[in-house]
């Protein structure tokens, strides 16, 4: 496939691996987070891990906009979708989030709720246009790669004016969450959280350029690389975070720089900026209130807001006090680590966050990777 | 004084609660329309049921119902998966098919000039493939209750003296043979969806697959352990499914499974594996080393058989685990699909 199998060239993974094995010091250890779930799913996919060194170790972070809804939002869009006077559109993978008690989309749907799947928000206003009779309310959920989009609809309703349409807004920023994996209060019940570095996020840094990660790398004195999605992508990544650990730098790099500026794309910043704006805090599934890390519809475009609209009541849900997501999502465990992986939560029936999506560190490694687990257990 | 038979206005007409009733118009749309795409002398007769001679040996039969959507997709419709499907299940056994039945479950207001020509792609699949649909049933649902067309199928065959295929049968140092490119079938589907249609020339690959099955079985006689065709939830569903009822693991080489560009391209698109991804005239056989070569030479001289490659070998493993070796130089598992790819690929 041109484009795209050049970046997942076996001889130049090899020459990385060696360069990787060669310069990563073999008595420290490196523990780099990849924040986003494509990376998570590209180092299951390729099978990366086999291509490091034992002292580096990828900690899979919380980048999976599905795995983080929590179970309170779902519960709200269920509630909302049983109205017979609605139309909900969503993306098919958030079909099977688990909201409380085992409810799902899909469950909603079985029961008789109009849920309909769409692939873009081009669709959700079709369908808005052709059941002018119905409330057509999208459920917009992601980083800052999908909220432009969701803007550009919101103009676009504007412009039909079209009075049946309306967001269900769950958009998050990726800086905020990055910042409270390393100093959120929670961290004193889980453990020392040891992150040498970030791979930082590809199609996120598309739209908000490398900028925003300077002063995390300068607060935090953690060494940021900005990745591609590709296998080699993470390979050359990989290797220059490890030469900031050995030089003790830590500065913001670019490895995606064929499609990653140092401002963004100030066009999608701009559209964004004018339609949405902060709230103050915003729920992530595993990770807690995270503040300043959702957004939410401006009040000039209340009208196009779900929440306001429908009066929308918030609802708040535990997750299960057994589940490690929060330690997992830090790195300070393992997936095998948590009594729940493999058992009552599998990707069949995920229980938390790393398991919901496969770009979740639970379900990739269930189900890329657990053939290691039993490798490790038959050599010792 | 024989009585008038207004004949069926195939092309502005349509299917309406009075062709389910087994009153005249109900006759009239059998004879009319099934037993002339159909054309056989079992269904002449007009009976009830269709009686033939069984011939000595083992038999095999199968059932299978398809509710695909859309009914009319690149390189095929319902009415020619149904009995590709049906063949293909048969065949699997090693078995040469004889006998099908259809049912057809047709909504309110289905057009008979959709009806006629999903008939006639059954009866050229069938007579293409030498098995005759000799018995069948028609009902009429209300608007809404059924999406344009439901058919179920079943199907018998006899299986050669001594062939006895199964996934108990498979070794440790097996091949896995499979007979062409993944993912044909759930790509071309996914390309006419209606949320979804996206441009490619990709067509499905749907085909009757017993007359290479025949090849195979002549090259690889009892050395072939078991044949499965790759459906629904694609050939990592396959293999684990054998990889569970054979007791062992399997060991893939990425690189030897074919998978069109096209194909790559739609699923990366799509965020799907091709191992994942619905075939429709594609197997997988588990074969002993030792013939391993010769049957997959006899494949590849089959037009159907083209792109056959030699994937991976069984492997002793407790877990049942399907691991393969990335292009990539990584390994990882090819699990089942959790969760629903697409509904209604079949």
């Amino acid at each position: 496939m041109k484009y795209a199998d050049e970046f997942r060239d076996k001889e130049i993974a090899l020459g990385l691996s060696k360069a990787i094995r060669a310069e990563a010091a073999p008595q420290r250890s490196y523990r780099f987070m990849e924040f986003c779930g494509g990376h998570t799913h590209a180092i299951s996919r390729y099978g990366l891990e086999d291509m490091l060194p034992k002292n580096v170790r990828m900690i899979h972070g919380p980048g999976c906009p599905v795995c983080v809804l929590p179970a309170g939002r779902i519960d709200m869009a269920i509630r909302l979708a049983m109205r017979p006077d609605i139309i909900l559109c969503v993306y098919g993978d958030l079909m099977r989030v688990p909201g409380s008690q085992g409810a799902s989309l899909l469950k909603a749907k079985a029961r008789g709720a109009d849920i309909r799947m769409v692939y873009s928000t081009i669709d959700a206003l079709g369908i808005a246009e052709e059941n002018p009779a119905r409330e057509v309310v999208f459920f917009a959920i992601g980083f800052e790669t999908t909220t432009p989009p969701t803007a550009v609809m919101i103009r676009l309703a504007e412009k039909k004016q079209l009075s049946n349409f309306s967001v269900f807004c769950n958009h998050v920023l990726t800086p905020p969450a990055m910042q409270n994996i390393l100093e959120s209060p929670d961290i004193r019940n889980i453990g020392r959280v040891e992150i040498d570095g970030f791979v930082g996020p590809a199609h996120v840094s598309t739209i908000i350029g490398t900028a925003p990660y300077e002063f995390f790398a300068e607060e935090f004195g953690k060494p940021v690389v900005i990745s591609g999605f590709e296998p080699l992508d993470m390979m050359q990544a990989i290797l220059m975070l490890v030469r900031q650990v050995n030089e003790h730098r830590h500065e913001v790099e670019n490895q995606y720089s064929r499609a990653v500026t140092r401002d963004g794309n100030l066009r999608a910043k701009e559209e964004v900026s004018d339609i949405f704006e902060l709230r103050d805090q915003f729920e992530w599934r595993g990770l807690g209130q995270v503040p300043y890390s959702g957004l939410k519809l401006k009040l000039g475009y209340a009208r196009y807001d779900a929440e306001v609209r429908f009066k929308m009541n918030e609802l708040r849900v535990d997750d299960n006090p057994a589940c490690e997501c929060g330690a997992i999502l830090r790195g300070v465990k393992k997936p095998v680590d948590c009594k729940l992986f493999g058992t009552v939560c599998t990707p069949e029936t995920p229980m938390g966050s790393c398991m919901v999506s496969s770009e979740g560190a639970c379900a990739a490694h269930w189900t890329y990777g657990r053939f290691r687990d039993h490798q490790q257990r038959r050599a010792s | 004084m024989k009585a008038y038979q207004r004949k069926l206005d195939i092309r502005n007409g349509c299917v309406d609660l009075s062709h389910g009733s087994g009153g005249r118009a109900m006759a009239r749309l059998i004879s009319g329309l099934f037993h002339e795409a159909f054309g056989n002398e079992w269904l002449a007769r007009g009976n009830d049921q269709s009686a033939f001679d069984v011939p000595a040996g083992r038999m095999v039969m199968t059932t299978d119902g398809y509710v695909v959507s859309p009914l009319f997709f690149p390189g095929g419709n319902i009415g020619s998966l149904a009995v590709h499907g049906t063949v293909n299940d048969i065949a699997m056994a090693g078995a040469r098919p004889l006998y099908l039945s259809a049912s057809f479950i047709i909504e309110e207001g289905f057009r008979f000039s959709d009806l006629k020509a999903i008939a006639e792609s059954m009866g050229e699949a069938a007579r293409a493939a030498g098995v005759h649909i000799i018995t069948g049933d028609t009902k009429v649902v209300e608007r809404g209750k059924a999406d344009g067309l439901f058919i179920s199928t079943a199907g018998v065959g006899v299986v050669p003296d001594g062939l006895d295929l199964s996934a108990e049968k498979a070794r440790v140092g097996d091949r896995v043979l499979i007979s062409g490119t993944l993912g044909d079938h759930g790509v071309a589907i996914m390309s006419k969806r209606q949320n979804l249609a996206f441009e490619t020339e990709i067509v499905s690959d749907s085909a009757s697959l017993h007359d290479l099955v025949a090849k195979m079985v002549a090259a690889g006689g009892k050395g072939i352990r078991l044949m499965r065709d790759p459906t629904r939830g694609g050939l990592a569903a396959t293999l684990n499914e054998v990889a569970q009822q054979s007791d062992l693991g399997f060991g893939l080489q990425e690189e030897s499974i074919p998978v069109k560009p096209g194909v790559a391209a739609a699923c990366e698109l799509l965020g799907l594996d091709p191992l994942h991804v619905a075939n429709e005239g594609k197997l997988v056989a588990v074969v002993a080393p030792e013939v391993a070569d010769t049957v997959l030479a006899a494949m590849r001289a089959h037009p159907l058989g083209r792109d056959a490659a030699d994937i991976g070998e069984a492997v002793a493993d407790d877990h049942h685990f399907v691991q393969m070796a990335t292009t990539f130089g990584g390994g990882r598992i090819v699990d089942w699909l959790s969760g629903e790819q697409l509904p209604r690929i079949c």
